[in-house]
């Protein structure tokens, strides 16, 4: 960090001097931009909120019916002392954002929360643009994290659904309850009409999609199915917490699938031991992450959670400046961890 | 290559062993036999040895993908897997068109070609064929070239899936698959050890030229179809000289029904006398061949060790043709057996100086005799064996072959005595064999148990942390741990005994990842020192076999099998054991 940045780490957060407010703080403080309402991101104890309209309902569902939040549009601009403040489209999920702070001095910063550059159907796309100096995600910043076509992977997911249709087993996929959940939803519409049945972690956020005009496949909460009613033959979604609890009892025989980028490697897949690893993230891969960089023009880069040191490398080596920010953003839960995010976003919901 | 990847993407994708059994014989029963002999030879557990150094394949990968050599590394920290590293780095949205599919023999052939080659050949070879392969294929095809293919299949289970397909017995296709069965496979041996195999039986035109012209191709797609369809021939006559028996192992008596156990005596095992013991030697377990005058020494993981312990070849020479020994080799001088830290010395050696020889001899301790005048014995029972084998062992008087000596005992409660002094001999306990057991292939529970001592144990302080591979790629799951230099605990210098990485729970394991994360003190490439100070390190008990003096440790000890028992949260690093406490473990003899 230097003297003069429009973003820092303070203890509790990335903080912009100039225009005093946070993003994404980790504790309460006076003024909260938040990028999305995955838990790492938004955290409650914060004065006041402003965050992308397109996300409102579900930040509202995270934050509760208290949290003064002042809703912004895509493009919009609001004053923050000297700085100017607005959201662009990040596609991770539904409202996802990246802030771009503008100095009166000329400068452009730009934050890209968690961000990706794929297909989905059940965000906006991500909007690139120019600054000066771009804060990056860094979940997957590893060269062996490339992404394929999510309409395969979509097909993969179907396939073994009906595999598992054939041999009598419901298929159990498990994967975040907030915007995983409903891009697998979104995008399986291209194959059927069928009735997926889901953990109780998801159906305020599936309706919250819905009423954002998302088009995705009909569900059901697993809670309202009579106790006794077999599964067989029927998705199932879960999030990764409920894998090996006594939930997964009703479901009974199953197959087991987990949708995550972490799947793109075997280690992960096997330590987890689910029966299918499908590779389907909401993070920028290598690629994306490079390509964003260009997209911004920004010559100096830094770089929060995830595995900074490689791409950090390779920009120094392309002539750019980077370096590391230390925050507590905890990206896609990782192959080890089934992700703390997840467990709070369980306990919003239900 | 397809239809093995698909195999391979089957055995991965499947817990179940049915359907893995199922899969494989599938793929015997539809690849092309060339192709299903060296499938068959991967899932055995077998691999394609020193193709090219891995040192090279990071640089070419580097080459390939304009990818730092730093950045690869990192990868492969990450992976856990250099063949699936250099796959996931080559796996690109651009290919160019896809390779004509060649069947996994060629493959094979090609790659043994590929060895003979100058290094820009190699390269120049490995860089077309990365470019050209889909992600699934290329891991397979490094998975080759790397030597370290591994299926999740026992070698027992790709047996029984064969004996499925061929329609024969199990023991006997175990049986076949022993020893060098693909010959194609191993051209590279020193012109010695070719006329040490090839033997009386004579040396076909086997191995494979420099460069791969269309007749040696054929060559050695022949043979390797050969190869198969003699694994599949009815009957059981068995052919070649140097082929060993499947070795006979013992079950850990722990597992024993809780029936036998009788106020910690395994008395319900019958009486004393219908059972041999003897020690459970810690060297290396061999088989002994004396046939068409010729000796062939196999380990345990069959691999043939001629050259290595010259003495005991030239001893065995004074067998009679027709002679099969199962035994152990020991450090021996020609009275004692020498501690395990002697045999070290001659792991891995296969020339053997002068020096050496003096320095560390070695003898065979003879346990059983499995093949006698031609004649396979492994159906009698136990007691003619032994009585045979004690004649020949006598008759042959070599110091160089011994026979493992019964312990003599006439109650459980004596035998039970004897074992308590097996840490002061170095062994690790006793092996109970039934008198009228036949001589099995592989692990059979009933007839032959290890009783071994008590694992001794002792609390380090981690000290570093590397990541694991496989399944526990990315997790810090490989630990250096440290005893304190004393003269009390949590004082001096914490020095370094062991290395462990298992016997943690994968909940633990994710804990104590993320304890090591957060600790971390300084990275040295793949591996991190983490705060081991009194207050903060993490305690661990580590369980080992035998403790014995080494030079060559900086503690001045070295641990036998050494693994963590378990994570002692309950006590501060300022309290774990100091190197005088593992000293106190030593046996006396080297105190």
């Amino acid at each position: 960090m230097k003297p003069d940045d429009l973003v820092v780490v303070r203890p509790e957060g990335l903080y912009c001097p100039h225009g005093d407010f946070h993003i994404d703080p980790w504790r309460g403080v006076p003024r909260a931009v938040i990028t999305h309402a995955h838990a790492d991101h938004a955290r409650g104890g914060s004065q006041h909120y402003w965050a992308a309209a397109r996300g409102h309902a579900l930040l509202r569902e995270r934050l509760g019916k208290q949290a003064q939040i002042t809703p912004l549009a895509y493009g919009e601009t609001v004053r923050f002392g000297a700085v100017t403040v607005s959201l662009h489209s990040a596609g991770h999920i539904l409202g996802s954002a990246q802030v771009r702070i503008a100095h009166d001095d000329g400068r452009v910063w730009g934050v890209s929360g968690d961000f990706k550059r794929d297909r989905d159907p059940s965000c906006d796309a991500f909007e690139p643009f120019a600054c000066d100096t771009w804060i990056t995600e860094a979940t997957f910043a590893l060269p062996i994290y490339r992404w394929t076509d999510t309409r395969e992977v979509a097909a993969e997911i179907f396939d073994w659904w009906q595999a598992a249709k054939r041999d009598g087993q419901s298929a159990v996929l498990f994967c975040y309850s907030l915007g995983k959940a409903q891009r697998v939803l979104a995008e399986l519409t291209a194959f059927t009409d069928e009735t997926v049945y889901v953990h109780g972690a998801m159906p305020g956020l599936i309706k919250a999609y819905r009423a954002a005009g998302i088009r995705m496949l009909p569900t059901e909460a697993v809670s309202n199915i009579p106790k006794g009613t077999s599964f067989a033959g029927k998705l199932v979604l879960a999030p990764p917490g409920a894998s090996g609890t006594p939930w997964m009892k009703r479901m009974h025989p199953y197959s087991t699938g987990f949708a995550s980028g972490w799947m793109r490697v075997r280690g992960g897949k096997r330590r987890l031991a689910y029966d299918r690893g499908f590779v389907l993230s909401d993070h920028a891969d290598w690629d994306s992450l490079l390509a964003t960089i260009d997209d911004t023009g920004a010559r100096r880069v830094l770089v929060t959670h995830g595995h900074g040191d490689a791409l950090i490398a390779h920009l120094t080596a392309r002539g750019i400046e980077a370096s590391m920010l230390a925050t507590q953003f905890e990206g896609e839960g990782g192959a080890a961890a089934d992700g703390e995010a997840e467990a709070v976003d369980s306990a919003a919901a239900d | 290559m397809k239809r093995f990847a698909a195999l391979y993407a089957r055995l991965d994708d499947s817990r179940a062993t049915s359907v893995k059994v199922e899969a494989m014989r599938a793929y015997f029963a539809e690849a092309p036999a060339a192709d299903a002999a060296w499938g068959l030879y991967f899932l055995t557990g077998q691999r394609l040895k020193r193709l090219i150094a891995p040192t090279l394949l990071r640089a070419w990968i580097s080459d390939a993908t304009g990818l730092a050599p730093a950045i690869v590394e990192d990868c492969y920290a990450h992976v856990g897997d250099l063949a699936e590293t250099l796959a996931l780095l080559l796996d690109r949205a651009a290919r160019p068109q896809p390779m004509i599919e060649r069947g996994l023999a060629e493959w094979v052939a090609w790659l043994l070609a590929l060895r003979e080659q100058d290094v820009d050949t190699q390269r120049a070879a490995l860089l077309e064929a990365w470019a050209r392969l889909p992600l699934d294929e290329c891991f397979l095809f490094n998975k080759l070239l790397t030597g370290a293919l591994r299926v999740g299949v026992s070698s027992g289970l790709a047996a029984r899936a064969l004996a499925l397909h061929a329609g024969l017995d199990e023991t006997l296709i175990a049986q076949r698959l022993m020893g060098e069965w693909l010959r194609v496979a191993s051209p590279a041996r020193s012109r010695r050890e070719r006329i040490a195999m090839d033997g009386l039986a004579g040396g076909g035109e086997e191995g494979l030229p420099g460069a791969m012209d269309g007749d040696s191709l054929a060559n050695h797609l022949k043979g390797a179809a050969e190869a198969f369809a003699a694994l599949l021939t009815p009957g059981s006559a068995e052919a070649h000289p140097s082929q060993p028996y499947p070795f006979c192992l013992a079950s850990p008596i722990e597992d024993a029904a809780d029936a036998v156990w009788d106020a910690g005596l395994p008395s319900g095992l019958g009486p004393v006398g219908d059972w041999l013991a003897e020690w459970k030697w810690d060297g290396i377990r061999g088989q002994l061949i004396r046939r068409a005058g010729q000796t062939f020494l196999w380990s345990r993981g069959e691999e043939l060790l001629n050259g290595r312990f010259p003495e005991i070849e030239m001893a065995a020479a004074r067998l009679p043709d027709g002679t099969v020994l199962d035994g152990e080799i020991l450090a021996h001088d020609g009275r004692t057996v020498l501690p395990f830290a002697k045999l070290q010395t001659r792991i891995g050696r296969k020339t053997v100086g002068k020096k050496l020889l003096a320095d560390a001899p070695v003898a065979f301790v003879a346990y059983d005799l499995i093949e006698w005048q031609g004649e396979d014995w492994r159906s009698r029972p136990l007691a003619e064996r032994r009585a045979q084998l004690e004649t020949i062992v006598a008759d042959t008087a070599e110091p160089r072959l011994k026979l493992s000596e019964p312990v003599i005992a006439d109650s459980w409660a004596a035998l039970a005595e004897w074992r308590s002094q097996a840490c002061e001999l170095g062994v690790e306990g006793l092996m109970l064999k039934a008198r009228d057991s036949r001589y099995q292939a592989g692990r059979r529970r009933g007839a032959w148990w290890k009783w071994k001592l008590e694992a001794m144990s002792i609390d380090c302080v981690l000290l570093y942390a590397q990541a694991g591979h496989g399944r526990r790629a990315n997790l810090y799951t490989d630990y250096t741990l440290a005893v304190w230099e004393g003269p009390n605990p949590g004082e001096g210098l914490l020095l370094p005994v062991a290395k462990a990485y298992s016997g943690l729970t994968d909940a633990e394991l994710t804990k104590i990842d993320s304890w090591i994360k957060k600790h971390t003190r300084e990275k040295f490439g793949p591996v991190r020192s983490v705060d081991a100070s009194a207050e903060a390190g993490q305690v661990f008990e580590i369980a080992f076999e035998g403790i014995q003096a080494s030079s060559r440790h900086k503690a001045g000890v070295a641990l036998r099998f050494p693994r963590i028992a378990r994570w002692r949260t309950d006590k501060p690093a300022r309290e774990a054991n100091t190197l005088a406490d593992l000293k106190r473990l030593l046996p006396r003899r080297e105190v």
